[in-house]
């Protein structure tokens, strides 16, 4: 009882929070990195540095009044964040943090599939934010949405099957042992694969510059444009937190997950000073500083180049790669 | 086994319960100044007409089409690339006829236009 479900629920919660504080000064970083980029300051006005906009902007959100359009079809209108939120969330349960059972949920045995599969369930919540608000913009903005990202997964999954043919685990501590008994991380092992997940990530997350579902200078907000108060909170907090999913599986495929560099260098076995998981979320939020100078350097896509080079560039690559990686493990 | 499930079946219970739970206080908490206006869908300013959910264009189930085609069959590889190491030989062949009779229907998928958008 007490190591079934105490234990487990007491993590989730501290993970559960460690995520949301997360976003919240993800958020923040983002602004300042942007306002950096642009030769301005960000924002500056709470707190010093602005550093507690971070807790502001939460506590607005939640006072802020929340409207359901009156053409609105009103349970799917509010089911839609929720749909959208929990699997960016359950991701984390099977995140290992670190190399003992202690800092991580779950080790199940198709951690990568679970997470493919759970990540892939938020779609729905975009397509019916879309649908259920009955209005044009969030409507074409979601079917553009749901076309995107259902385009990149093809590449982005098929990519990680040549990453697992070269561990041969779908375990998510597995695929990180295999970096440490390698002495290698895979990123030097599959560049291809890196830069395909990579950019198959920051479609996924709608991001800069494949952000066209929530594009302003055409669809006004994109899919959650009739949404306010919590719930366009819940759809906020799931693209962030998909933005730190997107890191995560980043590092843990490619970039050794909580192992320090070069693992088995003795030269550098003074870095063991640093614990696992502050390796792991140090890396997790260089690869969230890339997403905000990504977004912040590219300019965005048109919608036709988007699609064909999911289709016409990334899957053809996808294949070769996988075809390349199964020739050299058979002959190798 | 399957008692490595039941954290994420937790956590995906604290999940959606942690997303009613914000809604609901949210609901006690906000500002509630409405207006008929309020509720309207936003369309820059001007009443809409019609019902939103018009006809879209067909491009949109096309790639949905193909995206069951393509992701069915990648779900195929998972397992064949976790078994690789026994496999071998055997395993690679096998894959790359199937991999030939997948890359045969994306050309034609290709050829007849359904990957272009304009």
């Amino acid at each position: 009882m007490l190591e079934t479900i105490v234990v487990p629920l007491a993590k989730i919660v501290v993970l559960l929070n460690a995520v949301l504080v997360a976003v919240t000064f993800l958020v923040l970083m983002e602004r300042k990195v942007i306002a950096w980029a642009q030769s301005r300051l960000g924002p500056m006005r709470v707190g010093p540095y602005g550093i507690l906009q971070a807790i502001a902007d939460p506590i607005k959100l939640i006072l802020k009044e929340d409207i359901t359009p009156r053409k609105a079809d009103k349970y799917v209108f509010t089911l839609a964040p929720i749909m959208s939120l929990v699997p960016a969330l359950v991701v984390f349960a099977v995140v290992p943090f670190g190399p003992d059972p202690f800092y991580y949920l779950s080790d199940i045995n198709v951690g990568l599939l679970f997470i493919i599969s759970v990540t892939s369930i938020g779609v729905y919540g975009i397509i019916l934010g879309g649908w259920a608000s009955n209005s044009k913009y969030p409507l074409l903005a979601s079917l553009r949405a749901s076309a995107q990202l259902i385009s990149y997964e093809i590449a982005v999954t098929m990519t990680l099957v040549s990453v697992i043919l070269t561990t041969g685990t779908l375990s998510l501590v597995g695929i990180v042992e295999a970096q440490r008994e390698g002495g290698l991380w895979f990123a030097f092992v599959q560049p291809v694969a890196l830069m395909l997940v990579f950019i198959g990530g920051l479609a996924e997350t709608n991001r800069a510059p494949f952000d066209l579902p929530e594009a302003e200078t055409e669809l006004t907000g994109g899919f959650h444009t009739e949404y306010s108060g919590m719930r366009f909170s819940l759809f906020f907090l799931a693209e962030y937190a998909n933005m730190i999913v997107i890191s995560a599986i980043v590092v843990i495929m490619f970039f050794g997950g909580w192992l320090q560099p070069f693992p088995n260098v003795p030269a550098l076995a003074f870095l063991g000073f640093v614990p696992p998981w502050i390796w792991f979320i140090g890396k997790i939020f260089l690869f969230l500083y890339v997403f905000i100078w990504i977004r912040a350097t590219l300019p965005r896509y048109r919608y036709d180049q988007l699609m064909a080079l999911g289709w016409k560039v990334l899957i053809p690559v996808a294949i070769g790669n996988l075809v390349v990686t199964g020739i050299l493990k058979v002959a190798l | 086994m399957l008692d490595a499930y039941i954290p994420v079946f937790l956590f995906i219970l604290v999940a959606i319960g942690f997303a009613i739970f914000t809604l609901m206080v949210s609901q006690l908490v906000h500002t509630k100044r409405y207006n008929r206006v309020k509720f309207e869908p936003y369309e820059c300013g001007i009443e809409p007409e019609t019902d939103a959910r018009d006809r879209y264009s067909v491009r949109y189930y096309l790639v949905a089409m193909l995206f069951v085609i393509f992701d069915v069959e990648t779900v195929f590889m998972f397992p064949w690339a976790v078994v690789m190491d026994e496999l071998a030989l055997f395993g690679l062949i096998e894959m790359l006829v199937f991999l030939f009779i997948l890359v045969v229907g994306y050309v034609y998928a290709w050829r007849k236009g359904a990957l272009d958008w304009a």
